[in-house]
């Protein structure tokens, strides 16, 4: 059986199929992808179903090797530099990755997460149906933690892709990221209308010290009509609630199933990825919208998804020279091969 | 009886809140919905989640209409007011003692009772299982004695044990998963409400009762190794 190997491994970098679903009763948070579509995408991309397991990439970054036979993989991601032996591709691709050959995942400008899914089956056993890491608990992936390196997840029916990279066309995945669409409430009774309006004009400076549970925001807080504690009601993803310092956070996946503060909007779910991919430092302000254009969005969204991602082959000049620089820079990533020929 | 406020959590999610209250009447009124939507699932229902005041329905926009669902609730809250279920009352070993009791001398000087005031109280209610929230398995329990209602702590304690029997805030719970808390550690039971390898993963529901019963630390360790062996050690009755 084949099997990918994590070579490095930055923090924050975790298994994540569609969710633990159903056990939110017993006080058990789905988790799951922290941006839904860019999780699907992938998914899609490798020919799997959109809920199958994937590596989710943090900004920590990642470097992976393949065991056994070569595995076809599909990476999704706006904006994270990607390298096969140092040969550098879009941040959107599919690609076969033989043995011996090594692929690196880093950061770049902008976006938070990314996401590997590769042709075949992560085989590790389940928890309560579901690979989905939640590390809080210590549940789901590989022993409930975070992938380091040195970490071997065996691949089942695996299968290679096609022999040169594709970018992947998805441009679905370009949302723009300064304003969120939200459903007001559940709380929003909990506050009067010119807090509302400072709520969803901002705008709010994201905080670095958000995670998988939390999107903190930072910015002039908001003031409660009547007190800011209730008593613990169920907690949506995307749930905005208001602690009583005022500042907004936006609930993510690893959230907690019920909470205890008044919740002044929902995020609705096409805009959860947006939320997700905003870095530390940026400025984000909301737009209310109807249950029923929300759907329409969902809607909307559901149709990227229906069938196969379009690819197109890599063409060279997709690279600007700072980027290539930055490989070199990074050290131990390229081979030190004139770029010309590096794409064989 | 007044019918229930439909709040909208996003497009994928719907409140449905009896009240804003913790009231063991507005919780029947929360759980028989629950039962009777858990007999007469809408289709695009994915899952229910009781609280103490409220039940958050989670569906599939895409396959349930948000209007066709609210239709659906409303006509079961006419006529499913009453839980038709029996609730079980769950007898949970907890043993008070060193090393599990961690907190007990910190909160009696808090409420200003003896430690073994403390325990006695503890020990000596009956508790009703609200809901469970926080962590997986974390069950909150109503029906704490009033001389052991302090507030939580300012400041998080270092995290507990696993199956920490904890009080803080007028409430009581059972705490699965170790977490630093705001909670006072009163013991710990060996019972494991939370199992994920376990066939029945979560056996407490929402509205059963529980009781803890005092064991001393060598009948913990014993009562452990049975329920690790996969012998359950929480006795079951039935309750009104």
């Amino acid at each position: 059986m084949s099997a990918l190997v994590i070579a490095a491994a930055g923090p924050g970098i975790t298994l994540q199929d569609g969710g633990r679903h159903g056990y939110l009763r017993y006080g058990f948070t789905a988790a799951g992808p922290m941006d839904p579509l860019m999780h699907a995408t992938a998914n899609r991309a490798a020919g799997n179903p959109l809920d199958a397991a994937a590596i989710e990439i943090s900004t920590g970054g990642v470097t992976l090797a393949v065991e056994g036979e070569a595995l076809g993989l599909a990476l999704a991601s706006t904006g994270f530099r990607i390298a096969l032996d140092g040969e550098p591709l879009p941040p959107a691709v599919a690609l076969t990755l033989e043995p011996g050959r090594s692929l690196v995942v880093r950061a770049g400008d902008t976006g938070s997460w990314g996401y590997l899914a590769v042709q075949g089956r992560l085989d590790l056993p389940p928890v309560l149906g579901s690979l989905a890491t939640h590390t809080r608990s210590g549940v789901g992936g590989l022993h409930g933690r975070g992938l380091a390196a040195g970490v071997r997840i065996p691949v089942a029916d695996g299968r290679p892709g096609e022999r040169a990279p594709h970018r992947l066309v998805a441009p679905w995945l370009d949302r723009a990221p300064d304003t969120v669409r939200v459903v007001l409430g559940p709380q929003d009774d909990y506050f009067a209308p010119d807090q509302i309006a400072a709520f969803l004009a901002g705008p709010w400076t994201v905080s670095p010290r958000g995670d998988r549970m939390a999107c903190f925001l930072d910015g002039t807080p908001l003031k409660h009509a009547r007190g800011h504690d209730i008593v613990s009601d169920g907690v949506a993803m995307g749930a905005v609630q208001v602690p009583g310092n005022g500042l907004p956070i936006v609930l993510m996946a690893d959230r907690q199933s019920t909470g205890g503060y008044p919740k002044i909007a929902t995020v609705i779910g096409p805009d959860l990825g947006r939320v997700a991919q905003v870095r530390g430092g940026a400025r984000i302000a909301f737009r209310a919208v109807s249950v029923a254009e929300a759907v329409t969005a969902r809607r909307a969204e559901a149709e990227f998804l229906r069938g196969p991602v379009p690819r197109e082959p890599v063409v060279r000049t997709d690279f600007a020279s700072d980027f290539l620089l930055s490989l070199n820079l990074i050290g131990g990533v390229t081979d030190g091969q004139p770029l010309e020929h590096a794409h064989r | 009886m007044s019918v229930p406020r439909l709040l909208d959590a996003g497009e994928a999610a719907l409140v449905v809140e009896f009240g804003t209250t913790v009231d063991p009447a507005l919780s029947d009124r929360v759980l028989a919905l629950d039962e009777a939507l858990a007999a007469d699932p809408p289709q695009g229902l994915r899952e229910r989640v009781p609280t103490y005041r409220s039940l958050m329905l989670h569906y599939d926009p895409l396959v349930l209409d948000r209007a066709r669902l609210a239709d659906h609730v409303l006509r079961l809250t006419g006529s499913a007011a009453e839980r038709t279920g029996t609730a079980t009352l769950w007898t949970l070993p907890c043993c008070y003692d060193a090393p599990h009791g961690e907190d007990v001398a910190e909160l009696a000087g808090r409420a200003g009772l003896s430690p073994e005031a403390v325990v006695a109280l503890h020990a000596g209610a009956t508790y009703r299982v609200y809901m469970y929230g926080f962590a997986p398995g974390f069950a909150y329990l109503g029906g704490l004695p009033k001389g052991l209602a302090v507030p939580r702590r300012a400041r998080p304690r270092p995290p507990h044990p696993r199956n920490a029997v904890v009080v803080g805030g007028g409430l009581a719970a059972v705490a699965t998963v170790p977490m630093p808390t705001g909670w006072y550690v009163v013991g710990a039971t060996p019972s494991r409400l939370y199992a994920p390898e376990r066939a029945e993963s979560f056996f407490v529901a929402a509205g059963d009762a529980i009781r803890f019963e005092p064991v001393d630390a060598a009948t913990f360790d014993a009562l452990a190794a049975r329920e690790a062996s996969g012998e359950p050690v929480a006795r079951q009755g039935r309750t009104a």
